[in-house]
């Protein structure tokens, strides 16, 4: 769990989420190098699902464009170990319970250790069902990334107190997607957080302007933004890396 | 080990924003399901709303005709909205009310636990918002009328298959973004605990009918229970009473589709493995790499790529079985019903009348069979016209 101690390490942390294999797998590697050569902390990979629960439209296009041009778990694992040969950058894989569980829990997590993935986020396991997967990221040693969410409450401090990496703070309710305001729950949500254990606090959906971003940034350890940056790649295709590259220089910029 | 477990299936796999939600839910049923007054007005909804309890008809011609098993039909099509689903419904509604919430949304395939849903919100005062694939609102145009006039709003979904799965993740999508004031009815014994248990509760009012209905006819339990499975409401509603009576046969219809070899199907036991998806663990149709399968069958209702968690459970033990009945069977059995006993049976229910059809005569004639007669079949009588190559529109 080296590479993941580094992401928030006297820094605020810019996290861009993006789905493996939209529009193709080739397009995602040098998306992930040049993101991290634009200043990104942490990378997000989302394995696509068939049935996004948690997702906005945005997202759920991303995945449906990515499975519908055949990407498999197996070679979103191929292409982590070619970028694991040229970037060291932190990775974080996000993705449903189910693409998991079918593949083997034990063999998923094994094949992120031997690949350098360093951390899951799963939002369809919540604390309560975390033994079924946490046994085996222990074993590998990935990371189990907990979420919070507005209608947490009294759940945060039993959340926090076994949470390890840092928390994904989901600023507000509803599935991920691009909002105008994003709720002041963060703010109380992290105070909780920040009483029970000293974890940083990175604050999720909706995020999209540099605006957000610092003003996010100011009461957390940092970002993740996802949706906006699949609006990117949604509008340019291919030809979209030098734009996300921007993208995230200029939010990274107003992190700082 | 987790709430809600039936053996390694069921649990609580949702996102953490509605955790607390599922949680209130489960304490609010826990205190009102043996809460007098909850029982009593809950009751006479069952009894002088939705005219409980059904009959159990003896289908005297049929049972001649197929020179077998005496075949009982469970008259659930007679209730209120026309199927079992308004069992569970007024529970659930009855219970969202005094919990305090403004809203009820449902998600919903044929179309009749939206309707169910939006009556026991137009009785009980909720506002309603029903999802309904896009593809379900064109084969069951008629019953997205019916939910307007009842004061629903209808949304139709347009993601993935456009079916009842894609209409369940956007009520959950939807749940999510409104989760203080909206109770989420799910229409099946599926889902994030407490539903499984808790609408098998609702709909066990079936079984116990049953039980107490034959004892009074013929003065014993029958030989077998056979009922339609997608989700699997009616079906463990009927199962439920008899689980214990290690004699009585359980048997669950899935739909087949084309059949269980070729990729038109909804069987779940036949086709599906171990996953975990809308809030639980179960079998499910889909790929190697859990991505969840497209599913097909000509019954809205049952066109669904999961069974309930209790199912699976009573599949892994043996105790109960479950078949696989295709398209072709099913529209026969309808319209074989439809002619020998005057009753039109939702093309749902008609998977289970055709599997009885193949076993009555197989058993003998003092053996007796019960069938789930989950709903009425006016809704799909145009759908079963163009099957034929009646060009009906409703």
């Amino acid at each position: 769990m080296s590479r993941l101690n580094r992401v928030f390490e006297n820094k605020k942390a810019f996290i861009p989420f993006i789905t493996a294999g939209d529009p193709d797998l080739e397009t995602t590697k040098r998306l992930v190098l040049a993101m991290e050569q634009a200043g990104a902390d942490l990378i997000e990979l989302g394995i696509p699902f068939s049935d996004p629960v948690a997702e906005g439209p945005v997202i759920q296009e991303a995945d449906y464009r990515a499975l519908s041009g055949g990407v498999t778990t197996d070679m979103i694992f191929d292409m982590v170990e070619e970028i694991r040969k040229e970037s060291d950058i932190p990775l974080a894989f996000m993705t449903y319970a189910n693409p998991i569980y079918t593949y083997g829990t034990e063999r998923f997590m094994s094949a992120c250790k031997r690949g350098g993935i360093d951390a899951v986020i799963v939002p369809d396991i919540p604390f309560e069902e975390r033994d079924e997967i946490k046994p085996f990221c222990d074993k590998y040693d990935i990371c189990l990334i907990s979420m919070i969410a507005p209608t947490s409450k009294e759940r945060i401090r039993m959340i926090a107190k076994e949470a390890e990496g840092f928390i994904y703070c989901v600023s507000s309710l509803g599935v991920t997607g691009v909002r105008e305001n994003i709720g002041s729950d963060a703010e109380n949500m992290i105070k909780l957080v920040k009483e029970v254990k000293d974890i940083p606090c990175a604050i999720g959906f909706g995020v999209s302007t540099p605006e957000q971003a610092a003003k996010l940034s100011a009461i957390s350890d940092g970002v993740i933004v996802g949706s906006a940056i699949i609006r990117i790649i949604a509008e340019h295709g291919r030809e979209c890396v030098p734009f996300v590259t921007e993208y995230v220089r200029k939010m990274k910029g107003a992190m700082l | 080990m987790t709430k809600g477990r039936f053996g390694k299936h069921g649990g609580q796999f949702i996102p953490e924003t509605l955790m607390n939600a599922v949680i209130e839910i489960d304490e609010a049923y826990q205190h009102y399901k043996n809460d007098e007054g909850f029982c009593r007005e809950l009751d006479d909804l069952l009894k002088n709303y939705a005219g409980r309890p059904s009959l159990l008809y003896y289908a005297e011609k049929m049972t001649r005709d197929l020179g077998g098993a005496k075949v009982y039909l469970k008259r659930e099509d007679l209730n209120h909205t026309g199927s079992h689903k308004i069992n569970n419904v007024l529970g659930q509604v009855l219970l969202a009310k005094k919990m305090g919430k403004k809203r009820v949304i449902a998600e919903t395939g044929a179309g009749q636990h939206g309707v169910a849903t939006a009556t026991a919100a137009a009785l009980l005062g909720l506002e309603c918002e029903i999802f309904m694939g896009k593809e379900d609102t064109v084969r069951q145009a008629l019953n997205v009328y019916r939910m307007e006039l009842l004061g629903a709003k209808v949304h139709p979904v347009t993601t993935g298959t456009m079916t009842l799965k894609d209409a369940v993740n956007e009520a959950l999508r939807e749940w999510s973004r409104r989760v203080e004031d909206t109770h989420y009815v799910i229409g099946s014994v599926m889902g994030p605990h407490p539903f499984p248990t808790m609408v098998r509760d609702f709909q066990s009012i079936i079984g116990k009918e049953v039980k107490e209905q034959l004892l009074e006819k013929e003065g014993r339990l029958p030989d077998a229970v056979i009922a339609c499975v997608g989700g699997g409401s009616n079906a463990i509603g009927i199962f439920y009473d008899f689980i214990e009576d290690k004699d009585v046969r359980l048997i669950g219809c899935e739909a087949a589709g084309l059949g269980i070899d070729t990729d038109k199907t909804a069987a779940t036991i036949a086709n599906g493995t171990m996953g975990i998806f809308h809030g639980m663990k179960s079998y499910f149709c889909q790929d190697e790499y859990g991505q969840i399968a497209p599913v097909y069958s000509i019954s809205a209702g049952l066109d669904y790529p999961g069974i309930g968690p209790e199912h699976a459970y009573l599949h892994d033990i043996g105790r109960a079985e479950y078949v696989p009945v295709t398209d072709k069977e099913a529209v026969e059995a309808f319209e074989y019903l439809a002619r020998t006993e005057g009753i039109i049976p939702a093309i749902e229910s008609a998977h289970a009348v055709a599997y009885a059809m193949k076993l009555a005569s197989k058993m003998a004639k003092e053996q007796i069979i019960v069938i789930n007669l989950s709903g009425r079949g006016d809704k799909d009588v145009a759908a079963i016209a163009r099957y034929r190559g009646v060009q009906i529109y409703e």
